[in-house]
């Protein structure tokens, strides 16, 4: 998806004349990013855990999304989006596992406490031990409202793919939450 | 029915949940999960994951946005953020600079160029001119031999009359050219020339805001470019760095598209 826009993007279509006269949907393209925007920064939150992470994340998102505009064809801006970001976020711990003095604690909350907001951490402490095309994949259907099918595309992988993905995020995230915290911090 | 006489697997239970299954087997798998207490546990407690995240998370949509995160500010960082691997807009931003750099202020807010971007969008447009030459499949979007045509549909597009070089005279034959996004949003022209052992030039043209410039010349890992603007357009002539070959070209393109006439090269 991203991946093949980006070669394109080597090679920029071959626009006819007729076509480049037609360009009243340019605002509308620009209306669709924008009314993305507040999803976008919730999907970057819950899969980072991290406020300025997040916004970076989706701050290169829309630059990329707003340079690519001639790639885009469907109607779907919204999986579109989800899908450069999730790819970014890709990049970006790929190379943050290149480099790993420089790796920041995934989680540098405040030690648990019982209270209102516990439950809040319990469930971004849950998140952070998933891996990362779990989380996504978990968030972008409950969190987000995809469907399996647009999951799979912003993945880039068959849908039987995204529901193992997702089994498996709920089982580790039920074992997490059902105290097995204790138990991961065993050998095994 | 028969549906119900289905074993549900574990699949069809997140699917349950997600509001993935048809209809029919949503009931059928409701009714099953009556007698099956564990598994219906299995599904509430699913359910309560996704509450808790979206108790958690949904209110960050709703946080009021960063300046950073405008679609104003961001349509300007797009055009200064190519990194060559979009020429054409590549192109576009380095002819913005020029004329906002040369002149000392810019055409309709396009701005925040400094000294290192000069540097950084100086050399994403010789990396656009390589990588765009290469193209050999569409090089351009009307070809040479439309040149009455193409002329008229680019000043048309461009809002100023525009004269495509010929560069017979310095051996280049026009290979056509196509419409590009310029860097104030409005369109620009881009016309590609090959000479006679296949080297390639490019001429970028675009409305500028200042009047005229100098002409300069730059060069980074054997590419060069001229750039000047005259009455109002920015010009960016681009090849392989040869600076007497490229120095020669440009000398052909200031000349036909002159119109002051105040100046020689």
């Amino acid at each position: 998806m991203y991946f093949q826009g980006y070669l394109i993007e080597m090679t920029p279509p071959v626009r006819s004349p007729a076509i480049e006269n037609e360009r009243g949907s340019v605002p509308t393209f620009a209306q669709m990013i924008e009314a993305a925007i507040p999803a976008l920064r919730r999907y970057a939150r819950a899969l980072t855990r991290d406020a300025d992470i997040a916004d970076d994340l989706v701050q290169d998102t829309l630059v990329r999304a707003l340079r690519s505009e001639h790639l885009f064809q469907g109607d779907e801006v919204r999986s579109w989006l989800y899908t450069i970001l999730t790819n970014l976020n890709r990049n970006r711990l790929r190379s943050l596992a290149r480099r790993p003095a420089m790796s920041p604690l995934e989680d540098n909350d405040a030690p648990d406490f019982a209270g209102p907001e516990a439950g809040g951490r319990d469930i971004e402490r849950a998140l952070a031990t998933l891996v990362e095309d779990q989380r996504s994949a978990l968030l972008l259907v409950v969190l987000e409202g995809l469907t399996y099918r647009e999951v799979a595309e912003v993945q880039g992988v068959p849908i039987g793919t995204v529901m193992s993905r997702l089994a498996r995020a709920r089982a580790q995230i039920k074992n997490y939450l059902d105290g097995e915290r204790p138990a991961l911090r065993r050998v095994k | 029915m028969i549906d119900r006489d289905l074993p549900v697997t574990e699949d069809e239970l997140h699917a349950y949940v997600d509001g993935e299954l048809p209809p029919d087997r949503v009931e059928a798998v409701s009714a099953w999960l009556t007698t099956h207490p564990e598994q219906a546990a299995l599904v509430a407690s699913w359910r309560a994951q996704a509450d808790s995240i979206r108790a958690r998370y949904a209110g960050v949509a709703s946080e009021p946005l960063p300046d950073r995160l405008r679609l104003e500010k961001l349509k300007r960082l797009g055009r200064w953020a190519g990194r060559g691997w979009m020429p054409l807009a590549a192109a576009a931003s380095v002819a913005a600079f020029l004329i906002g750099g040369a002149a000392g202020w810019f055409a309709h807010g396009v701005s925040t160029a400094t000294p290192n971007g000069f540097a950084a969008l100086t050399s994403d447009a010789l990396q656009a001119y390589r990588l765009y030459v290469v193209e050999v499949r569409h090089p351009v979007e009307v070809p040479g031999d439309q040149r009455a045509h193409m002329t008229q549909w680019l000043s048309k597009r461009l809002g100023t009359s525009l004269d495509i070089p010929d560069l017979q005279s310095v051996g280049l034959k026009l290979v056509g050219g196509r419409l590009l996004p310029g860097p104030t949003g409005e369109a620009a022209a881009f016309y590609m020339y090959e000479g006679p052992t296949g080297e390639r030039f490019t001429i970028y043209c675009a409305k500028a805001a200042s009047p005229q410039t100098a002409l300069r010349y730059t060069n980074a890992d054997r590419v060069a470019a001229f750039y000047w603007v005259d009455d109002k357009v920015a010009y960016v002539v681009s090849g392989p760095a040869d600076r007497e070959r490229l120095e020669q070209i440009t000398k052909a393109v200031y000349e036909q598209t002159d119109k002051s006439g105040a100046r020689k090269l």
